[in-house]
């Protein structure tokens, strides 16, 4: 779930930023849209308590963010926070299995290939385990990114313009992935897009108890 | 995947790179082995060599001469001293004893030294075969002379005249050899001692003319130096200045001597281990430099592992983990690569039958080398190691 109240953020040289008030419930579906540097980056970064907000209130996966601070803050987005960058970041200098491996260690955990292996066999990537991220394709890439952002069975799965530089048809297989990804783990999913393809993407494959939420962003909240 | 492993992958995803700084450190830290362990076997040579002699007494000459030709058996002596002045010397009331030396013959470039039982005992030697010299013209060989010359209790052989090889030899007079010393690590080793009287014998015997020329020639025996024991320490204040001004010979410490030697020499190894340190500096930039541009190279790996919930504190410690891998590394290598250096060094120009040890020493100070390696890498990777505690998971976020 996501919560959030009267959410600001203030920029340290420049002008503040105010957030429409959200209330996601777990296993929901956000579409955060607008424009590039519309706020969608900061909004992300708040949710996964990586800055704090100037003012307002922000609960997610329970966790009241404000009472975070610096290594409990890191501990909470390591339990409860899948992230799924735009470039995927998958570091080129480890295989596909330590990629994964990755997200345990920075959650400080001991590896556990158990459990990497069950996440790309979700993903049904289980075969590419010992590639290079430079041996494996577009699609390829996008599901090992994703095994690793659910590696850690969060409650929330941020996405950041999944669907950038894909055609249609890639799109929509990366919705549609995305989607039963986070719904079969019950995570709530945020989609943060200016792509307006996900939208009319995302509504037709929902179930009917989980409704679509939006966080429309426009450069005059600026 | 703990710190240190993923370290290691990152470090060796570039290969070359890493592989030309753990040259660059390695090379530098070999040289600084290096010059540790050559001052650390010269001074430990000079120490065994000079310990108990207080004084050696000689021709006139120059005292470091003195000193190379008669303790350290590297350089040629001075010249001769009357045996009895010798003799004088030792009834004086502030010497507690002497030990003869007469150098002049040598077999296969092995020094015949002729002196007194009393040598061997200052050294501490004991013998591995046989018994000391009881008689003239019997020899006992050091451990490095009868291996290098195949030598054994019972073998014979002559001596030729001068210190070098190839001088005329003494065809007529034989050596019995009777004993063999076991290893001591001094300059024993590579002597061939016998008694004074032996290196008479053969130079009386291959001058005189007849049996009175002999008589003459006996009168007239001489040695090459004494090394002297004082009776107390008052006696370095007196002693070397008496025999200075008021006899015919030259006294000279060997501690003295030898110290005025290593400030000598040690211009040159300060000039050596000023390039060590450049060397090492650079080495230095280069692992900052390799650090820097692997932070620069991969902010967004590192922001993600913030995004994936790495503390900045652990994104920093596999920063300076790799760091730390290319010193521990480069110690390793620099110290083995040092202590071949000195091997080669040492075989190639036969130094452990002069000055060298020989062998692998590890003194103390050898400490230093991995500390070094440790101290630049780490302080290297000061810099970078701050960039990544700092990176930015904005930098991810923000759209490129």
């Amino acid at each position: 779930m996501i919560h959030s109240h009267g959410l600001r953020y203030h920029y340290p040289d420049g002008p503040t930023l105010a957030f429409a008030d959200v209330a996601v419930p777990q296993g929901g579906v956000l579409l955060v849209s607008g424009p590039s540097g519309c706020g969608k980056s900061t909004w992300l970064a708040l949710v996964a308590a990586l800055m704090a907000p100037a003012a307002g209130t922000l609960v997610v996966a329970e966790q009241p963010l404000a009472a975070l601070r610096g290594a409990s803050a890191d501990a909470w987005r390591a339990r409860s926070i899948g992230f799924l960058p735009q470039a995927l970041h998958l570091s080129a200098a480890l295989s596909v299995q330590r990629n994964l491996a990755l997200a345990q260690w920075a959650a400080g955990q001991a590896q556990d290939d158990g459990a990497i292996t069950r996440a790309l066999q979700a993903l049904g990537v289980a075969e590419l385990a010992q590639r290079r991220p430079a041996q494996l394709s577009g699609g390829q890439a996008q599901r090992v990114a994703l095994a690793r952002a659910v590696l850690m069975r969060p409650r929330v799965i941020l996405a950041d313009e999944p669907t950038a530089s894909l055609d249609d048809e890639a799109a929509a297989a990366a919705v549609t992935l995305l989607l039963h990804t986070a719904q079969a783990q019950v995570a709530t999913l945020a989609i943060a897009t200016h792509d307006a393809r996900v939208a009319a993407l995302l509504a037709p494959q929902l179930p009917s108890q989980t409704s679509l939420q939006a966080l429309r962003l426009l450069r005059s909240s600026l | 995947m703990t710190t240190l492993s993923l370290a290691w992958r990152y470090l060796w995803s570039r290969p070359l790179g890493a592989a030309l700084n753990l040259l660059l450190l390695s090379l530098g830290l070999a040289s600084i082995t290096f010059l540790l362990l050559l001052g650390h076997q010269l001074q430990r040579a000079f120490e065994r060599d000079l310990a108990g002699i207080d004084l050696v007494v000689g021709a006139k000459g120059s005292p470091l001469q003195l000193i190379l030709s008669g303790v350290l058996h590297l350089d040629v002596p001075t010249g001769n001293v009357p045996l009895q002045a010798v003799q004088a010397l030792e009834q004086n009331p502030l010497v507690a004893s002497v030990i003869p030396i007469s150098l002049g013959d040598s077999f296969r470039g092995f020094r015949i030294v002729g002196t007194s039982h009393a040598y061997p005992a200052h050294y501490q030697a004991s013998l591995a075969q046989g018994k000391l010299w009881q008689a003239p013209m019997q020899a006992v060989l050091g451990a490095s002379a009868a291996r290098a010359l195949a030598l054994q209790v019972g073998s014979s052989f002559v001596g030729s005249h001068g210190l070098g090889a190839g001088g005329h030899t003494h065809g007529d007079l034989p050596y019995a050899v009777t004993g063999i010393l076991a290893p001591t690590g001094s300059v024993l080793d590579r002597l061939i001692l016998t008694d004074t009287a032996s290196v008479w014998k053969v130079h009386e015997s291959a001058t005189a003319l007849d049996a009175d020329d002999q008589k003459i020639l006996e009168q007239e025996r001489e040695l090459t130096l004494a090394l002297v024991r004082y009776r107390s320490p008052l006696a370095a204040v007196s002693l070397p200045r008496f025999v200075n001004s008021s006899t015919e010979m030259q006294a000279a410490a060997p501690a003295l001597e030898i110290s005025r030697l290593l400030r000598m020499l040690g211009v040159g190894t300060e000039v050596l281990q000023a390039l060590a340190g450049v060397l090492l500096l650079t080495a230095a930039l280069s692992v900052f430099l390799a650090l820097w541009s692997a932070v620069r190279e991969r902010r967004a790996d590192l922001a993600l592992l913030r995004m994936l919930g790495a503390p900045p504190r652990r994104v920093a410690a596999l920063l300076l983990s790799e760091a730390l891998w290319l010193g521990v590394l480069a110690a390793v290598l620099g110290v083995a690569l040092g202590q071949g250096l000195l091997a080669l060094l040492g075989q190639l120009l036969a130094l452990d039958q002069s000055l060298l040890i020989g062998g692998l020493v590890w003194p103390p100070e050898l400490g230093w080398v991995p500390a070094l390696a440790l101290g630049v890498s780490l302080a290297a990777a000061l810099l970078p190691t701050l960039g990544a505690y700092r990176v930015s998971v904005q930098e991810l976020l923000q759209p490129r």
